[in-house]
């Protein structure tokens, strides 16, 4: 049986197990006795124990099955072929599961119909496996709350302690996720700085990674590989200043003229619009910034005489600039918002005008606002990857000239972990060490935003 | 008494300072008006700039040039096992039905000139002839006319991208395929039209016959998986957050986590997948549930901080008068909280599919660049997404593959628009003011 068939078994037994335990607790008890609890909760505590565990395991069975199956699979392929250059798992694979689905183009090689004979035998045995193990574990868990029922036996109170217990679990996902991020990326940095020493890393010049094995064929021009991250913070740095003289004044002035001088009307229509910028993939600013701010920076930086690179950090940060002008824009406007009339009134009452009532007195009272606002800019706009992917390039210049090429930490991340790599090598570690940099920044921005607002916002009430 | 007090300025003498500075005090209001102005107006024009430049690529990315030939439907060439099997089509002579059809049609003579003629047809159209065949074997030992695509060169040739005053030796197309393409086109054989190949393709190295139809499906897998996990999960943590959690360390934690998360970059995310889900577990790379469940972490505190929210704007009068009647606190939630927050809670999670719709940079760590021919049956088949396949195309020089490109984002970006439509919709007419 396949698994949705199992799921509906499992569902259908659930609901049997509900409509018995609800059916053979509503009215009295035999003994004359009332149930605690209404007859739908002892058929949903049926149910519940029913389901939970038995879906679990199928869940569990029907997502392990095909990983277990295509390990054992390339068990299967001969030494000398997964050995050889150009091996992919990915196409064998495939090809095996033709083979088992049937479909077929043209004659494979002897091993692939090996692995595909054992696999449906696998499948087989797997099929029958999970469908009895998970439908003996509904009937049986499902039986042993039933049997729980009974005049004292408070179903209600089981039945809610079992949801909180699953609301409270899943509320411990996001814990989960950190602890997973952090695991993840501070284990492999810890190996990186046991190859590359933690001084080299931060204060080196030059970022050259290399696989070990162009290494060791210590091909001449290429020289020894280099892990100074200096140039790579640079590049991030460049960027997002170009990025954050785009956003800051357009996005300041935007929120400035919306909250302050716009009617509502003309406001209900430009924020919207504003935040479009917002919603539109990075992937789309990032061809946008390739394939045509680029080349007219480009061209024009020519017209004018100036040597600009095909892929300069000016192109890249424009394009950033305008993709977190929403950011900067919405979460001042909500300050600037949060400043209370009074002040203005007052202002407007000795004889300011609106600008100079905007500039004296609800600029230095919405401050902190718009810094904390500014800072998780910065944070969004170092955390960036496809923009910089597309339009930055990968030379890791030192240099502080927007028209050079120049590369982030998160497009070096990008290049270094996309596709095959070796797990051991210094060149994949470093992009962990890169990862806990990148994450160590963009948290101290954050917490930084949070410290300003906390600690400098005027309380007014 | 009437002496004027130091420091003091006399009334006329201030009013006629006052008046004195109030052309440049106007003049200041009026340029710091200008400054918010342009602002909004630099922000819409990048707005409008993005857009024209997306369309103006993109539109013609969903047609392209196609040739119609009238093929002589061998039966013995096309199906030698003569059982119509996928095999026998295959070891059937497919092109060179369309081969003839086309020297026919062009008039190509001799070795050179039929070599520039086969040119011109993309390697799409065997396929093509052969699924009509299986869709309709009656068309076996007739003539009939057919719509093949052309080759990219031959498209960008017609599209006036390759110039036929370049030397011959520049160009991409020499000038007996011009000389055949002109003769087609006197002919009225070749046509532009709507590229079904954009919609029904899968991913190719071809432009003329690319398709998004694979990353498609491989975005409903992975937001499929993303939405299944990503949903409960999130209102459950909302609701228990709001209603249940004691006001302790352990939920101040969990707190601070949900926000710190909020802020990590997307990109971090493809690094847990990749160090956890394909280090720690084995699983295979590109496949769309790891997708999903990265996407879906990576989605969760938006969901959650937005369902807060809703649960939040609840009246606790709601809430005392269920308790009033008797009703347990779980009865409270499920009953009379949850249902009144549904809304808000929708919207917040469009707005976060929304979102892992468009993502990228995390998919790219755990494999799903790769380039996958088959379109994905399942999770656990490879596959891969809208954005990274707009991403892998927006590499590859071919001019047409430009307008695919801008094409597949304005596919991309009308989903957004209609999810963030949906969201809006329901904010609008469903979510209850109190």
């Amino acid at each position: 049986m396949s698994s949705p068939v199992i799921a509906l078994i499992v569902l259908l037994i659930s609901l049997g197990y509900f409509f018995v335990g609800t059916r053979l607790t509503s009215g009295l008890a035999p003994n004359g006795s009332r149930y605690h609890s209404r007859p739908h909760y002892s058929g949903l505590y049926a149910a519940l124990l029913a389901f939970l565990p038995s879906s679990l395991l199928l869940v569990t069975l029907s997502v392990g099955d095909d990983l277990v199956f295509q390990r054992l699979a390339l068990e299967f392929v001969p030494e000398a072929v997964s050995s050889a250059e150009g091996f992919k798992e990915i196409i064998v694979l495939a090809q095996i599961e033709n083979v088992v689905n049937g479909i077929n183009f043209g004659e494979q090689a002897d091993y692939i119909y090996q692995a595909a004979e054992a696999w449906k035998g696998w499948l087989a045995t797997a099929t029958t496996l999970k469908t009895v193990s998970v439908i003996g574990l509904c009937l049986i868990t499902g039986f042993f709350g039933f049997l729980k029922l009974g005049p004292d036996f408070r179903s209600r109170n089981a039945v809610e302690r079992i949801i909180l217990a699953i609301l409270a679990s899943s509320s411990a996902i996001a814990i989960l996720t950190t602890i997973g991020i952090v695991f993840s990326v501070v284990f492999e940095s810890l190996r990186f700085f046991a190859l590359v020493p933690v001084t080299e890393f931060l204060f080196g010049l030059t970022w050259n990674p290399q696989f070990e094995g162009a290494e060791r064929a210590g091909s001449g021009q290429m020289g020894l590989a280099t892990y100074g991250s200096v140039p790579l913070f640079m590049g991030t740095f460049l960027i997002s200043v170009v990025a954050l003289s785009v956003a800051v004044p357009v996005g300041l002035f935007s929120a400035i003229y919306l909250s302050e001088y716009a009617s509502s009307r003309a406001r209900s229509i430009i924020k919207p619009l504003l935040e479009i910028l917002a919603g539109v993939p990075t992937v789309v600013y990032g061809f946008f910034a390739a394939l045509t701010v680029a080349p007219f920076i480009r061209s024009t930086g020519m017209s004018l005489g100036l040597d600009v690179a095909s892929e300069s950090a000016l192109a890249a940060g424009l394009v950033m600039g305008i993709m977190i002008i929403p950011f900067v824009s919405s979460l001042s406007d909500d300050v600037i918002n949060a400043v209370p009339q009074s002040l203005r009134d007052a202002a407007y009452g000795l004889g300011s005008t609106k600008s100079e009532a905007i500039r004296k007195v609800v600029l230095p009272a919405a401050l902190p606002g718009v810094v904390a606002s500014v800072l998780l800019a910065v944070s969004r706009a170092v955390g960036e990857t496809m923009i910089v992917v597309m339009a930055a390039g990968l030379a890791a210049n030192l240099s502080l000239n927007p028209l050079d090429a120049v590369t982030t930490v998160t497009s070096q991340i990008v290049t270094i972990l996309v596709g095959d790599q070796e797990f051991e090598s210094a060149k994949t570690l470093s992009a962990f060490a890169l990862a806990l940099t990148l994450i160590v920044i963009t948290l101290g921005l954050n917490f930084g935003a949070l410290q300003i607002v906390k600690k400098y916002r005027e309380q007014y009430e | 008494m009437n002496e004027p007090r130091k420091g003091i300025i006399p009334p006329q003498v201030a009013i006629s300072r006052v008046n004195a500075s109030l052309a440049a005090r106007r003049a200041g209001e009026r340029r710091f008006r200008t400054y918010g102005r342009i602002a909004i107006g630099i922000a819409l024009a990048f707005l409008v700039l993005l857009f024209v430049s997306i369309f103006t690529k993109g539109i013609p990315g969903f047609f392209q040039y196609y040739v119609t030939l009238e093929v002589v439907v061998d039966r013995e060439k096309i199906d030698p096992a003569g059982d119509l099997s996928v095999q026998s089509l295959y070891d059937g002579d497919a092109r060179g039905i369309i081969r003839n059809a086309l020297y026919k049609a062009t008039g190509a003579e001799g070795r050179s000139g039929r070599k520039a003629a086969g040119k011109l047809i993309s390697k799409g159209a065997e396929q093509r002839l052969r699924e009509a065949i299986i869709k309709d074997p009656s068309l076996l030992g007739k003539t009939v006319a057919m719509k093949f695509a052309l080759d990219d060169d031959a498209d960008s040739f017609l599209r006036g991208y390759i110039s036929s005053a370049v030397p011959e030796k520049d160009r991409r197309i020499n000038d007996k395929q011009i000389e055949f393409i002109n003769k087609l086109q006197k002919l009225q054989l070749i046509s532009y039209d709507f590229s079904d190949y954009l919609i029904f393709g899968s991913a190719s190295r071809d432009p003329e016959i690319a398709g998004i139809k694979g990353a498609f499906v491989g975005s409903m897998l992975t937001l499929a998986v993303c939405l299944v996990l990503a949903f409960p999960m999130g209102v459950a943590t909302a609701v228990y957050l709001e209603e249940f959690a004691p006001k302790n360390r352990i939920t101040e934690i969990i707190e601070v986590n949900i926000n710190n998360l909020a802020a990590v970059p997307s990109v971090v995310f493809g690094i847990l997948g990749l160090a956890v889900f394909i280090g720690i577990f084995g699983m295979p790379r590109s496949i769309p549930l790891i997708g999903g469940v990265v996407l879906a972490l990576m989605t969760l505190p938006t969901i959650i901080i937005s369902s807060r929210a809703a649960i939040r704007a609840v009246p606790p009068s709601i809430r005392d008068a269920a308790l009033g009647v008797g009703a347990s606190r779980l009865q409270t939630v499920t009953h009379h909280v949850l249902p009144l927050a549904m809304p808000g809670m929708l919207t917040g999670t469009i707005i976060g599919m929304a979102q892992a719709l468009g993502e990228t940079a995390p998919l790219l760590m755990i494999g799903m660049v790769a380039f996958i021919v088959d379109i994905p049956g399942g999770v656990t088949d490879p596959g891969t997404v809208l954005p990274v396949q707009i991403f892998m195309w927006a590499d590859f020089a071919e001019r047409m593959f430009i307008h695919k490109t801008s094409a597949a984002i304005i596919v991309l970006l009308g989903f957004l628009i209609l999810m963030n439509a949906i969201a809006i919709f329901i904010r609008n007419r469903l979510e209850r003011r109190w």
